[in-house]
């Protein structure tokens, strides 16, 4: 099951050409970047591991992509994504995410029904493998 | 796909090309902004040569490498090693050489770190910075400490090695610093010098250019010499450059701020009306005779012939 979370997720893999440009439209609006990645990809899961610090003076994508490389080295099998932070309103505010590695095989999201207080619903949803 | 059924053209005009790179804007430039410096803007305009004709052979298929851009500075403090770098950037930049044509400018301690572990981090932190531009690392022999063996200066430069052989198209790395102490650290360190491709020295400045400088420098802040500050200015070269701690272009620019200063003290001390826009920016002789140069520098380095007991 493919998960689609942030920008391009309905969208085929980005190739790194493609990550690249888009790390060079973040830079050139002077965002900051971060990489972080996570083997537990649920909608309620926002805080992912960070991979180092997030990147505050670059100029070029090719520093982001030293790292992404570092990343997907050392946790081939995570999903990993770019954060990209903007601080024109005077804090880091994410302003833009995307998925730029994903695990060979994909983890599923299974959705449970639980029936409480008469016919109420409650409904849960767990990472399956 | 597209790149390669795309056709090749015939013949190149290298002049079209010179002109379309915006090259020539940054050569002229570096004429009109730097005062001599003639080997160096020789060795420049040859680099630059050489990268238009590769940049046209690889337009028509017939090179494949990037060429090996890493260089070396050396010379003297002062003699414009920075500045250079910085228009070197823009002309690597304006070539399509590197992405973004920016300068970090780093030394040893923005490369080194202070314990195990703590300077692969940081050598990387800077690589990262300078990705799509030119990494300038001042006074480079610093990074290698002969006398310590476990210095982490070593490690610094294992790094910068790679990645000067793997990123060579991701960035240029200058290095810089006095002649005989980097070849030194060339011969301490043979890789570093089999992947420099250029080294460029920079020659001292001749008192007439170090006079030229000044008008150079005081032109920009809108300021002006008297006749007789002229001659004291070139009295104050000579005698400054027999003095310790001569530091080319850089003693000249400093001596030119104290000598506003006291221009500044003088004006305030004797002005007794109204003052127009000529006194203000007059710098008379008496502002550089009150120099210490004159009296033969600082007072724990003078020469005890020049009667001073203390």
């Amino acid at each position: 099951m493919r998960i689609t979370q942030g920008c391009f997720s309905f969208l085929p893999d980005l190739t790194d050409d493609q990550i690249s440009a888009q790390i060079d439209y973040c830079l050139g609006r002077g965002w900051a970047i971060g990489v972080e990645w996570t083997d537990e990809p649920h909608p309620r899961n926002t805080f992912w591991e960070m991979w180092g610090n997030p990147m505050f003076d670059l100029r070029d994508a090719k520093g982001v992509m030293m790292e992404l490389d570092a990343c997907r080295t050392a946790n081939p099998d995570s999903y990993i994504r770019l954060i990209a932070f903007d601080d024109t309103r005077g804090i880091e505010s994410v302003t833009m995410s995307f998925i730029v590695h994903r695990p060979k095989v994909e983890a599923r999201l299974r959705m449970t029904r639980t029936e409480v207080d008469g016919r109420a619903i409650r409904y849960a949803h767990e990472v399956v493998r | 796909m597209e790149d390669a059924v795309e056709a090749r053209p015939e013949t190149v005009d290298l002049q079209a090309e010179y002109q379309a790179s915006g090259l020539a804007e940054v050569l002229e430039e570096l004429d009109r902004e730097l005062i001599g410096l003639a080997p160096v803007k020789a060795r420049i305009r040859e680099t630059a040569a050489l990268l238009l004709v590769e940049k046209a052979r690889r337009m028509m298929g017939l090179a494949q490498e990037a060429p090996t851009l890493h260089m070396s500075f050396t010379g003297n403090p002062g003699t414009g090693k920075t500045t250079v770098a910085l228009k070197m950037a823009g002309i690597l930049k304006r070539l399509g050489y590197v992405r973004k044509g920016h300068l970090v400018s780093v030394t040893r301690d923005d490369l080194v770190g202070q314990y195990i572990g703590h300077t692969a981090p940081k050598t990387r932190e800077v690589l990262k910075r300078a990705m799509g531009g030119v990494l300038f690392i001042d006074e480079a022999y610093y990074l290698y400490r002969p006398d310590n063996e476990r210095d982490y200066g070593q490690e610094a430069i294992e790094i910068l090695l790679q990645v000067m052989e793997n990123n060579r198209d991701d960035l240029v790395v200058i290095l810089a610093g006095y002649a005989d102490r980097m070849d030194t650290f060339f011969n301490a360190n043979p890789g570093f010098r089999s992947r420099i491709a250029h080294h460029i020295e920079f020659p001292d400045y001749t008192d007439d250019e170090l006079l030229r400088i000044v008008e150079h420098i005081l032109g920009g802040q809108n300021y002006t010499l008297s006749a007789g500050a002229r001659t004291a200015m070139a009295d104050y070269i000579r005698l400054r450059r027999a003095q310790p701690h001569f530091a080319n272009a850089r003693s000249i620019r400093n001596a030119l701020d104290r000598a506003r200063l006291r221009q500044a003290n003088r004006l305030f001390e004797t002005a007794t009306g109204a003052l127009d826009a000529r006194a203000l920016s007059l710098i008379d002789e008496s502002d550089i005779r009150a120099s210490r140069v004159f009296q033969g520098g600082l007072a724990h380095e003078r020469a005890p012939s020049a009667g001073d007991p203390a």
